[in-house]
């Protein structure tokens, strides 16, 4: 328990962007949804699964699969791919679920992310990463921290705090 | 660990054992209702002492001051001097609330209010100041158990009283304290003249320190009772190096010149712990001087001069690092510890069931002995489970503790007269379902005493004794535990509910309703047929709570009445939450679990049974009920087997006294599921009371059968409200 804490602690403390310490460079997982690269502070990542049956649970969003085991916790299950409103791809042996830990108005949750596939670790310092323009695709701003360009890739930072607790939640703003 | 934290721990032990006593105090006081027991007051009188000098310890002079009237009042009940009127009893009790009060402030290191405890310091000296009539006059001896009216100046009770008192005399109290603690002897010489003082041998025991006792306090208040002559002996401290400063290596020889009684000279060592040797030996003579006044203790400045030995040298207190025996055996285990535990042991349970599926799917030759093992695996699994829920398992006497209390106020109040029963205290139940009770618990017995039981006149009346009689049962039933408050009073009266509940509109005027309806009516919010409101009942609020509380604790309310001879009223509850006796139900390809207690059956419908009331609510004929028919599939948007009625099963749920029928396609096994929050991670669905985990490691949801009734009530007015 103690760990996690420090580790939500050390997370919080590190994923605010504009940390202006110059040099200090922060890790990012990065997956792929619907051909474009996305990134997340990876002190939010617990661990990464295989796909798993879900169980569907009533009058949830159409991009909540429903709910899994994780060794005895009952944790929801969102399909980014439905969240951002993109083509969604079939579920199959490499379809991954990426599982977060962020801190809510009540408490540490654990929700679990269907993303097409696992790419890579990046380490991106505070100057890496841009403001985000108006609108990044069909994303809305407010959950993207910025851009960080890796040569002539671009990587979308998302606030995956606040993305996963409206998610969740079920405050839908218009994705 | 530092001063500070041992400090700390100390005084919350304090707090702890002051709590105590103050419970003993009221336990006490309340016996001492029905007759004058000469060990019950000793008894409350340590409690109050004890009280005192631990606050005056620690310096919470408010707790100590007030605690010190108190502790006077009680002296003289002790003695005989005072008789024990109810008057006095009312106040003695009202103090202990007080006490507590200040006890919880100092604990919450909150500022103590002085509100209470000066209004009631008022009372106490008015009582004090009422010198009774000196105990010899045994003409008075209204040794009745009746209430004395309380401007009768605190008459002496009985005889006895005195009897007790004239015990004081030294050579009648060895059997006395020697009974209290077999560790204080006592050299009763034959007196030979006038008392004139005690020589003490005290030898304390090595852990005098670890029991919170500093000699140099105990001195002190020898001193306050007369001259004080102390010698250490010291034969037994070894060299410095050697030294350990916990233990106490010291005894002393006192001498104290008082004319003192033995018992005042003993109470001081009162807290001196058994193991202690304490030998009091008399001294008598022609008298060299005359006795020296005994002023109360609390007020005498310190005798100078007496201190027997410096104090540097060794520590005041120690930490009690193990409470001395007579511990109730129980442990305080912290509840997230518990939970963490309860939720491991169900991991335990599903990879248990799911290598009781491989054993199922693969047959090689020694499968039979993989079997005997997990046979043998699910045995353990089990019987772990149980002890672990065992640590949340509390008596239902922690919540049955306060009515005596609260019946007694209240009936005093009320001006009744009623015989508190209480049965199977030692029923245990899960400590959340405990502690949820007793609010209701606290309603029914309310209401019970306001309601149910008639005044004194009432019951002479109706050829019933003066007395009523209420009583608190609980006993286990089926994985149940049953919760009833029961009176002999007048039982409900049918005629006038069903009045009050037409005049408000609840009943139709010419609707037939069943005994268990009507009872069932009480429960409503904002019904109530007491005509007037009274700080007790009356408002008709408590009823619809108690209802609400004890089914989301997924129990029942159940009432029993019968006109002139009583009522009753029965809550059936589940031992715990962390657990739930489940029927698993299919839907389509989606399985639900709903708590078996709230099933009543399940029935294959026929078409002549059914019926559509405005072409849009459908009924289903059960018995003479009908009842409205939930489609879960429709409800929570699942593609069923069949939307035909009479191909599926109905399942008659009750919740809040409401019967439905819902429709399923299929019932699967009964099982006992372990419930986990779908709030942790996710949000409160409407209709689901959290999920569980089947054998395949999946997750399934458990329906809230009380909630579930409501969205579908929900969703047809306002499909009622479209149509219309």
């Amino acid at each position: 328990m103690t760990e996690h804490e420090s580790a939500a602690n050390e997370a919080s403390a590190s994923a605010s962007p504009d940390a202006g310490d110059e040099g200090a460079s922060q890790q990012y997982l990065s997956f792929f949804l619907g051909g474009q690269e996305y990134g997340t502070d990876i002190l939010r990542v617990q661990e990464i699964k295989g796909w798993d049956t879900v169980t569907r649970v009533p009058y949830s969003p159409d991009f909540i699969l429903g709910v899994i085991n994780l060794r005895g916790a009952i944790v929801p299950v969102v399909d980014l791919r439905v969240r951002f409103a993109l083509e969604s791809a079939p579920f199959d042996t490499a379809t991954v679920v990426i599982v977060v830990r962020v801190a809510g108005a009540r408490g540490e949750r654990i929700v679990g992310l269907v993303v097409d596939a696992v790419s890579d670790v990046y380490s991106f310092s505070a100057e890496d990463i841009q403001p985000p323009p108006e609108a990044v695709g069909t994303l809305d701003q407010m959950y993207v921290l910025g851009l960080a360009k890796l040569g002539d890739k671009l990587v979308i930072i998302l606030d995956i705090e606040r993305l996963v607790i409206s998610s969740v939640l079920g405050d839908i703003k218009a994705a | 660990m530092s001063i500070d934290q041992e400090m700390e721990e100390i005084l919350q032990l304090f707090f702890e054992e002051s709590l105590e006593g103050l419970d003993t105090m009221e336990s006490g006081l309340l016996t001492l209702d029905g007759s004058a027991n000469r060990e019950t007051i000793n008894t409350i009188f340590r409690a109050a002492h004890s009280i005192k000098g631990g606050a005056g310890t620690f310096g919470f002079m408010e707790i100590s001051g007030f605690t010190h009237s108190v502790e006077t009042l009680l002296d003289e009940m002790r003695n005989g001097t005072r008789g024990i009127t109810p008057d006095a009893l009312q106040v003695l009790l009202q103090s202990v609330d007080v006490i507590r009060e200040m006890v919880k402030s100092a604990q919450a290191k909150q500022p103590i209010v002085m509100v209470g405890a000066t209004a009631l310091s008022g009372e106490l000296l008015r009582i004090l100041a009422q010198k009774g009539a000196p105990a010899n006059s045994a003409a008075e001896s209204a040794a009745t158990n009746l209430p004395i009216p309380a401007a009768v100046p605190a008459a002496p009770d009985a005889p006895a009283a005195q009897a007790a008192a004239m015990a004081d005399e030294p050579d009648a109290s060895e059997a006395a304290v020697s009974s209290k603690s077999a560790g204080i002897a006592v050299n009763g010489n034959p007196p030979v003249g006038a008392l004139e003082g005690w020589r003490i041998v005290f030898e304390p025991d090595l852990s005098l320190f670890k029991t919170c006792n500093d000699p140099m306090r105990i001195f002190d208040e020898l001193a306050n009772l007369g001259p004080l002559e102390v010698e250490a002996h010291t034969a037994k401290v070894p060299p410095f190096g050697e030294l350990d400063p916990t233990q106490c290596l010291l005894s002393w020889t006192l001498l104290l010149r008082s004319a003192a009684e033995h018992a005042r000279v003993a109470e001081v060592f009162d807290w001196v712990d058994a193991n202690s040797k304490i030998a009091y030996e008399p001294i008598y003579g022609a008298a060299v001087s005359a006795g020296v006044p005994i002023p109360p203790a609390a007020d005498l400045p310190q005798a100078p001069g007496q201190r027997p030995m410096t104090s540097s040298d060794v520590p005041a207190a120690q930490p009690a690092s193990g409470k001395s025996g007579g511990e109730s055996g129980s442990l305080r285990v912290a509840t997230e510890k518990v939970d963490a535990l309860i939720n491991l042991v169900g991991e335990l349970v599903i990879t248990q069931s799911m290598l009781g599926r491989f054993a199922e799917k693969y047959e090689p030759q020694d499968i039979e002995s993989l079997r005997r093992s997990l046979a043998q695996l699910t045995r353990n699994t089990r019987e772990l489970q149980e002890s672990v829920l065992q640590i949340r398992m509390l008596p239902i006497g922690f919540s049955f503790n306060r009515f005596p209390r609260l019946v007694h106020d209240l009936s005093r109040k009320l001006g009744k007269k009623v015989d508190l029963k209480l049965c199977g205290e030692n029923t245990e139940l899960d400590k959340t379902v405990l502690e949820k009770i007793s609010d209701p618990l606290v309603h029914l017995v309310r209401n019970a005493l306001d309601h149910g039981l008639e005044s004194p006149e009432a019951r002479l009346a109706a050829g019933k004794s003066e007395t009523g009689t209420l009583e608190l049962n609980a006993f286990h039933e089926g994985g149940s535990i049953v919760i009833e408050v029961k009176d002999d009073g007048a039982g409900l009266n049918k005629d006038r509910i069903l009045a009050k509940a037409r005049e408000r509109g609840l009943v139709d005027a010419d609707a037939q309703l069943s005994d268990e309806n009507i009872y069932n009516l009480i429960f409503v919010a904002g019904f109530s047929t007491a005509d007037t409101v009274s700080d007790v009942s009356g408002r008709g609020v408590g009823m619809d709570v108690v209802r609400r509380n004890i089914n989301d604790l997924g129990g029942h309310v159940q009432i029993l009445s019968v006109p002139g001879r009583g009522s009753t009223i029965r809550i059936r509850l589940p031992l715990t939450l962390a657990i739930l006796e489940g029927q698993m139900l299919r839907v389509g390809k989606e399985i639900y679990v709903a708590s078996l207690v709230s099933i009543i059956e399940t029935v294959q419908s026929k078409r002549e049974d059914l019926s559509c009331v405005a072409g849009r609510t459908e009924l289903f004929k059960h018995r003479s009920d009908y009842l409205p028919v939930i489609r879960l599939y429709d409800l929570f948007g699942i593609e069923p087997d069949s939307r035909d009625i009479t191909d599926g099963l109905l399942v008659v749920l009750e919740a809040e006294g409401r019967r439905v029928a819902m429709l399923v396609d299929e019932l699967l096994a009964q099982q006992q599921v372990v419930i986990k929050s779908l709030e942790t991670n996710f949000k409160q669905v409407p209709g689901l009371a959290g999920a569980t985990i089947h054998g395949d490691g999946t997750v399934a949801l458990i329906l809230d059968v009380p909630g579930l009734v409501r969205t579908f009530l929900e969703r047809q007015s306002m499909q009622l409200g479209r149509a219309a």
